[in-house]
């Protein structure tokens, strides 16, 4: 008898509870770490006071101080590593991610046109979601040749990666245009949006809403992002609806961008880092793989944010800037494994 | 019937690949689809499976118009193994057979025993048990197609369309996989359709066969009947003998005449 995998199901239930630990003691470990360090030993007293809305003691302070930053950090790296898997299911191309093909540039060129305009939080919201499905679009639309002739996982990979750079070109071109022309008292409140790393970003319900809708979006079509990624159109043949999936994955990946784009600026390779990851760990099945990205990307966005804090205190560092250094390597390695 | 075309149309670009073609297909035969490259074999056959639309006439299966049958249901029914396929994730071969029992799961999230029955058992046809858990980015040409038709096979459908299925396998594979699928149309009762080159597997395995011109000229009919070398050499472009040989028709290219 030969030696048969065993089912993903018995591993599932494991892999999912340790990452759930991860998550959680990231988040911990955000909490403790800073310019005045929160002990151990002091840490369950404090928790049960910030639960009950009670901070009272010093250490029950800064822990809520860093919770409302972390969370941030945790549901903009969940959003940005679901994004990833979405598009790579899409395109069929491990090396897919929101920042690489310009999806997160469109976002913000939306956005920075929004604050020119002057228009309401709500408005530039919208307008970096419009930003972000506008490049998804045309991308798809490009690439869409190469994934109907099958081609996408040779030839096709650096095409798709040659028109993501040169979307992302233009819209940093855009952007670059609008800030040379942004009159003074508008220039600050869009370089800051910018930067927009997590620092100044106040804890808000609507990414948590974005994130858990995307997630049952993409758990509910675990098995059909499995048979896409497989078969590509001939899923169909396996009762797929091809169209309407790759239709919603498409949406749902740009509406992920653009709420995580909005809550923290453009934060690069998180969507390639984590699923690669994963997928190295776990197995590239979806029904392991979409949960994991999260609760990976998540952990790893809270931990590189807590890095970017301390790391050369009092200054802070931009958090895009450790996740690139990141990211860029794994990149690298793909890149060169898939034209092997 | 299982397949009936009726007046169907198909064009490449601006050709016309095939016209008017009536074709019936019933339980349980074994047809072969044979032209020269480009003739529309191949749109032909993923035009019956339903992945694309006819650009005249219509598409049958069982009497019901291929658009009106529920995706799930219509993957119940028929298996479809396309010409070349590509591997952009680290899926290993367990995985991918199993993959072809998605029709079978309505809405479950994970796969039950009986699935793993199925794949199991259609990896030890196709001889690729052993692989069960490799990538199949790492598998050979060979390796690979066979583990794309013990796909189709867990896939467990009344109708088989194969584009090529011979496509990369050794000598030996080529027969015995033949021999299966020949076993699977005359004692287990399935339909095949499938496009080949091979003239002399073609002939020993196929009860019918189908020929395409590419200019929308076709004929369809017996084997014995549709195989034969004058209008063969007329369908391939090529002139061609036959002998018989042991009850078999052998078919044999003849030499371009050196010039």
């Amino acid at each position: 008898m030969h030696p048969v995998p065993p089912p993903l199901r018995q591993r599932a239930v494991p892999i999912l509870a340790a990452l759930l630990c991860a998550a959680v003691a990231s988040l911990l470990v955000a909490g403790m770490s800073g310019s005045i360090a929160v002990a151990p030993g002091e840490l369950p007293d404090a928790v049960l006071q910030v639960l009950h809305g009670r901070p009272d003691s010093l250490a029950a302070s800064l822990l809520e101080l860093r919770a409302g930053r972390a969370l941030m950090a945790f549901v903009t790296g969940g959003a940005l590593a679901l994004a990833g898997v979405m598009m790579q299911a899409l395109l069929r191309n491990p090396l897919a991610d929101p920042y690489v093909l310009g999806i997160s540039a469109g976002a913000s060129v939306g956005a920075l046109f929004a604050l020119l305009m002057m228009c309401a939080a709500a408005v530039v919201d919208a307008a970096a979601l419009g930003g972000a499905v506008a490049v998804a679009l045309v991308l798809y639309l490009l690439a869409r040749r190469d994934m109907r002739s099958g081609t996408a996982a040779e030839g096709g990979t650096s095409m798709l990666l040659l028109t993501g750079t040169i979307l992302s070109s233009a819209c940093i071109a855009l952007v670059t245009l609008m800030l040379s022309i942004a009159p003074e008292g508008r220039l600050r409140s869009m370089v800051f949006w910018m930067i927009g790393d997590l620092a100044g970003a106040p804890l808000r319900a609507l990414p948590w809403i974005v994130l858990a809708a995307a997630l049952a979006y993409a758990l509910r079509n675990a098995r059909a992002l499995n048979m896409l990624a497989l078969h590509a159109e001939a899923a169909v043949t396996l009762g797929v609806r091809v169209g309407a999936v790759r239709k919603g994955l498409f949406f749902v990946s740009a509406l992920l961008t653009a709420s995580a784009v909005t809550s923290a600026g453009s934060i690069g390779f998180v969507g390639l880092i984590v699923p690669h990851a994963c997928r190295f760990a776990f197995g590239p099945d979806h029904r392991v793989l979409v949960p994991a990205a999260v609760l990976g990307g998540g952990s790893l966005l809270v931990l590189c944010d807590t890095l970017a804090r301390t790391i050369v205190a009092p200054t802070q560092l931009p958090v895009g800037a450790i996740t690139a250094l990141i990211g860029t390597p794994v990149f690298l390695y793909q890149l060169h494994r898939l034209h092997k | 019937m299982m397949i009936a075309t009726r007046r169907l149309e198909l064009r490449a670009g601006s050709r016309t690949l095939v016209q008017d073609l009536d074709w019936r297909v019933a339980a349980g035969e074994c047809w072969s689809i044979v032209g020269r490259n480009g003739a529309g074999k191949s749109t032909l056959l993923r035009t019956v499976a339903g992945l694309r639309r006819p650009d005249g006439g219509d598409v049958e299966l069982h009497g019901r118009a291929l658009s009106a049958w529920p995706l799930e249901q219509l993957a119940r029914e028929r298996a479809y193994l396309p010409q070349a396929r590509s591997d952009a994730f680290a899926y290993n071969v367990m995985e991918t057979v199993l993959s072809a029992r998605h029709p079978y799961h309505a809405n479950r999230y994970w796969e039950h025993s009986d699935d793993h029955h199925a794949a199991l058992a259609a990896l030890a046809a196709m001889e690729v048990d052993h692989l069960a858990a490799r990538d199949v980015r790492t598998l050979s040409g060979g390796e690979r197609q066979r583990v794309a038709i013990a796909a189709l096979l867990a896939q467990d459908t009344p109708l088989l369309l194969l584009d090529e299925p011979a496509n990369a396998l050794d000598l030996a594979h080529q027969v015995r996989t033949m021999g299966l699928l020949s076993r699977l149309c005359r004692q287990s009762g399935k339909t095949i359709v499938m496009i080949g080159h091979d003239l002399n597997l073609a002939h020993s395995i196929s009860t019918h066969a189908l020929l395409l011109m590419g200019d929308g000229r076709w004929h369809a009919g017996p084997v014995d009947d549709a195989l034969q070398a004058p209008r063969l050499s007329t369908y391939l472009g090529h002139p061609i003998d036959a002998i018989e040989h042991a009850g078999r028709r052998i078919f044999i290219p003849l030499e371009a005449p050196h010039d």
